[in-house]
């Protein structure tokens, strides 16, 4: 189910028949006139963007190596299935022949094992001809000494099998427990030296670009900046897509929206990297509302390819990251971003007012990123609140036993659950231990979403809703 | 056309009987649920009184109709001898009664019955052996291809089907079940209705009383040639065309004879005189096998042993993945919990036909036969895969013999069955170090508060203190609790249960 919103998002191109990987990359017409795919050909070149500093020429479209293939189809970050080396070698052979050129990866994603899976892929091609990213991603405590974050550095190199990193990450700012957020930014990258070492290696030029990624407590974001003379931040990544821009706040407290963030960095002419443009696949699922709305305006384009438009369509972006787990989904962004059409202002101002829309629908701001996971009691918590967004997208959640769907909603939320999360793994098995929360890089209570739902559930198997 | 009713009566009531054991949802029960309680020994147990004079004076009017129609387990002989039939026509022969058997058996059934000693009755009893194979053999085929559907309609987006879980409840019982089935298959196909006439006590009774019936089979000797093809065709082995008798106490009323006859020697009318039956030493002695000896030597149940793999602690924060969850393993329980409406070990023992109907509806995976050599196949409730949930009665709705009663879901929920043990050595806020109320959280009574582990330290870590007079002994604690595979709460049962 989780990864059904993957796949979702790209059902219509499914259902329109995508004829396979070969087809994408020929004509799509025939003598006719007749359409002998629904999978658009990607109509011109790649946009690219430049870097103001080493003038790389970077795709707009990014590859995000967080949401593998795995050998079970799904993403990798679900169960325990290993990752398929030869899809992802399809795909990232795909990508480049297409024109994408950065890849953005990280020792956490995928259980530990992105990076391995990107250096085999990539280098199978020559070293100029792709820019990766990877991250020092020292969460866990045990990795806060200066040791253990080398050596996590350095065998990231060893893993992508390179021996300069093109852009370099301090990985997830701010993303701590409510109001720890500065104390484990320095205990991460400060008091071991990390910070000054990390300098030295982009002065030795290991390093090409440095920068940081950001979720959560502003002001480390603003402390980041306002040092931004010491460090001179060579990009910056950031969350942005049209929900956020201006609602992030509004969805939690802790976080700040988009629009806020990228003035910040359009100020002082930082490039952006966006990642979450799409949210983990919810501005693909979108309620049925919401859908009609967007193919009213542009019946043959998916619903996905309006956030990647909006995320690519402000001049200070660098490339935008998509996790593509599917090779319909880069079919798809190769075709948003060949070439990328801007938004217009109309356009602009269409999918704000659609944001709105969709800030009436009481979803769960998770976006499936499973930095959650996995949790030590087994809950599986991305499947969790997914499914309660299904339902609610779907209209399947009932106020009141009264209401006219009240049985059809009840077995649609019942009888999906059990089919979506394996009953050991269900919220009531949640034990409050609040261990996940402060790995949420959107700020959910996850414990306080679990025991809603639960009492939700409760509810609706005792029919005393 | 007396044998066509039969048939057809006889197939209602099998398909019916049986889909009540198949029906896991428990939605037919509503409409089927009486086809249970019109079984003869559990209508006795329940102290019917109504329905065992209704069978009393069926019986008395009409013969063993019952035996050829209500009981599932007759009508399953008569398929599998129907079956057997098809390989060789006229297969059957005259044989003596075996009375020393049946009233044998037929003590032995009291004996223990009275005694309560509910494994070997429900060993005996024809209700029971049915349910035991529908709910052991059968059911679990028809959840599978419930199952496949269930594969499809999840493909289709559709709600029509749900997956339903498919597992062992006991191994004695199930060995015990194919016994039966493989025993009766045998016995049926070679000689129709031996089990009938040898062991049944149902059998044993109504056949006595058949003796007396107002209508039953009589040959007219002036119409009959002798020539045998009735006693040939009779399941029951009970014409003896040498003397023109017919062992009423064995006739099932099945009126295969009286189509049989091409003489139309046979008639179903009122005997002016039920001649008794002379004893005969003749027969070829069919010796009665019987199921007795297979309890025995399945005392020794047999836990799933789960995969232990212990979570070892992650050196890098990485993200993604799934914990392993070991499986819960069944507590030692110094007393059995059985479910409320029961009243009593002792009371419940005394009226359970171990019919296995209420483990077959259980929708949580509460109920499953017991394992204990004097309560073998009754029910008994364990928390491991599930709890007593408080929307739920469906046990007591299913009940033939009302050895579950229950008048309202509120009489249920009031129902002290048992309760809560905490066991300090796995509770996962001491050995973990983790705060969890989920115990308390999920108490329907409220029975649980979390108090601090270190008396007058506030800020020490919570643990759970039950209140044993508001505890029921649902289960919800022990399904719930983190701590595997052993529980930090578990619950023990009541002897005898209490109304708060």
């Amino acid at each position: 189910m989780v990864n059904q919103n993957n796949i979702s998002r790209r059902e219509f191109l499914k259902r329109a028949g995508a004829a396979g990987i070969a087809a994408a990359g020929l004509a799509a017409c025939d003598s006719q006139g007749r359409a002998a795919s629904g999978v658009p050909a990607p109509e011109g070149e790649m946009t690219y963007r430049t870097n103001p500093k080493t003038g790389d020429k970077v795709s707009i479209l990014g590859f995000g190596m967080m949401r593998l293939p795995s050998v079970g189809g799904r993403s990798a970050r679900e169960g325990n299935e290993g990752i398929d080396q030869e899809m992802v070698n399809e795909m990232v052979d795909y990508a480049m022949a297409h024109g994408v050129n950065y890849f953005d990866t990280s020792p956490a994603y995928c259980q530990g094992q992105s990076e391995r899976a990107t250096g085999i892929a990539l280098s199978r091609h020559s070293r100029d001809s792709y820019y990766i990213a990877t991250k020092l991603s020292n969460f866990a405590p045990s990795t806060w000494t200066r040791e253990a974050s080398l050596a996590m550095y350095h065998n990231s190199m060893k893993e992508l099998q390179v021996d300069y990193i093109d852009y370099l990450l301090l990985h997830g700012i701010g993303m701590a427990a409510p109001g720890k957020g500065m104390e484990e930014y320095e205990a991460r990258y400060l008091d071991n030296g990390i910070l000054d070492f990390l300098l030295e290696e982009r002065k030795a030029g290991r390093i090409r670009n440095l920068g940081f990624s950001y979720h959560g407590d502003i002001e480390v974001f603003d402390r980041l900046l306002a040092e931004y003379d010491k460090y001179q931040w060579d990009f910056v990544q950031i969350q942005l897509n049209y929900l956020d821009w201006k609602y992030a706040k509004q969805i939690n407290p802790r976080n700040t929206n988009a629009e806020y963030l990228y003035n910040e960095l359009a100020k002082r002419n930082i490039p952006a990297v966006i990642m979450e443009p799409l949210l983990g696949g919810r501005l693909s699922n979108v309620p049925d509302r919401v859908v009609a709305q967007l193919k009213e305006r542009s019946p043959e384009t998916s619903v996905a390819s309006w956030a990647f438009r909006f995320a690519g369509s402000f001049p200070g972006v660098l490339t935008v990251l998509s996790g593509m787990t599917r090779m319909e989904h880069l079919q798809d962004n190769l075709h948003t971003y060949s070439p990328l059409h801007p938004l217009s202002d109309e356009e602009f101002a269409f999918l704000q007012h659609t944001a709105t829309l969709m800030m009436q629908f009481d979803t769960i701001p998770c976006n499936d990123c499973k930095y959650c996971m996995p949790c030590p009691y087994g809950i599986d918590i991305p499947a969790i609140l997914l499914h309660y967004n299904k339902c609610l997208n779907e209209g399947n959640i009932a106020l009141d036993a009264g209401d006219e769907n009240y049985r059809k909603a009840r077995r649609a939320y019942l009888v999906g659950y059990d089919r979506s999360v394996p009953k050991l793994r269900q919220a009531d098995h949640c034990t409050g231990c609040d261990q996940c929360s402060p790995h949420c890089p959107q700020g959910i209570d996850i414990p306080q979403e679990l025991h809603r739902i639960d009492a939700y559930v409760e509810q609706l198997k005792q029919n005393t809703l | 056309m007396l044998r066509k009713i039969r048939l057809i009566l006889a197939t209602l009531f099998f398909i019916s009987v049986t889909l009540l054991f198949l029906d896991f949802t428990g939605t037919l029960h509503a409409w089927l649920g009486w086809m249970a309680k019109i079984q003869f020994l559990p209508a006795l147990l329940a102290l019917n009184v109504g329905v065992v004079a209704f069978l009393i004076l069926l019986t008395l009017v009409c013969g063993r109709v019952y035996c050829s129609v209500i009981c599932p387990l007759g009508v399953f002989q008569d398929i599998v001898a129907w079956l057997g039939k098809k390989q060789r026509k006229n297969r059957y022969s005259y044989s003596p009664a075996k009375s020393a058997l049946r009233y044998g058996f037929l003590v032995l059934f009291l004996v223990a019955l009275v005694a309560g000693i509910g494994s070997v009755a429900a060993l005996l009893a024809p209700y029971s052996s049915y349910g035991r194979i529908a709910n052991n053999l059968f059911a679990p085929l028809w959840q599978w291809s419930n199952n496949l559907l269930a594969y499809f309609a999840e493909r289709a987006d559709s709600y029509a089907f749900y997956e339903t879980e498919v597992w062992l409840k006991s191994l004695p019982t199930f060995i015990i079940a194919v016994l039966t089935f493989v025993v009766l298959a045998v016995l049926a196909w070679r000689n129709g209705r031996t089990y009938c006439n040898t062991v049944c006590p149902v059998g044993t009774v109504l056949g006595f009383l058949a003796r007396y019936s107002w209508f039953k089979p009589v040959i007219d000797t002036d119409k009959c040639v002798n020539c045998n093809l009735c006693a040939r065709n009779c399941k029951a082995a009970c014409i003896d065309i040498p003397n023109h008798r017919i062992d009423y106490s064995r006739c099932v009323a099945c009126m295969d004879c009286i189509d049989k006859c091409h003489k139309g020697a046979i008639a179903y009318k009122h005997a002016p005189k039920a001649a008794p039956l002379p004893v005969q030493k003749t027969g070829q002695g069919v010796s009665p096998e019987h199921v007795d000896n297979a309890r025995r030597s399945f005392l020794t149940a047999t836990a799933m042993v789960a995969t232990a793999a212990t979570l070892s602690a992650q050196e890098k924060k990485v993200d993604g993945g799934l914990a392993v969850i070991e499986d819960k393993k069944i507590p030692k329980r110094a007393t059995p919990i059985i479910p409320p409406g029961a009243v009593s070990l002792r009371r419940f023992a005394q009226h359970c036909t171990a019919c296995q109907l209420c483990v077959s509806v259980c929708p949580n995976g509460v109920l499953r036969p017991s394992t204990d050599l004097l309560r073998m196949m009754q029910p008994e409730m364990s928390y491991e895969r599930g709890y007593c949930r408080p929307e739920c009665a469906k046990c007591a709705e299913v009940c033939p013999t009302d050895a579950i009663h229950l008048t309202s879901l509120a009489e249920k929920s009031a129902m002290q069955i048992g309760h809560a043990v905490w066991v300090k050595a796995n509770c996962i806020n001491l050995t973990d170090k983790q705060p969890c109320d989920n115990c308390a959280r999920h108490c329907p009574t409220a029975a649980i508060q979390m108090v601090p582990s270190v008396a007058g330290d506030p800020a020490s870590m919570k643990i759970p203190a039950v209140n044993t007079e508001r505890c029921i002994g649902c289960g919800a604690c022990e399904n719930l609790c983190p701590a595997r595979p052993f529980s930090a709460i578990y619950v023990e049962g009541y002897e005898m249960h209490r109304e708060i």
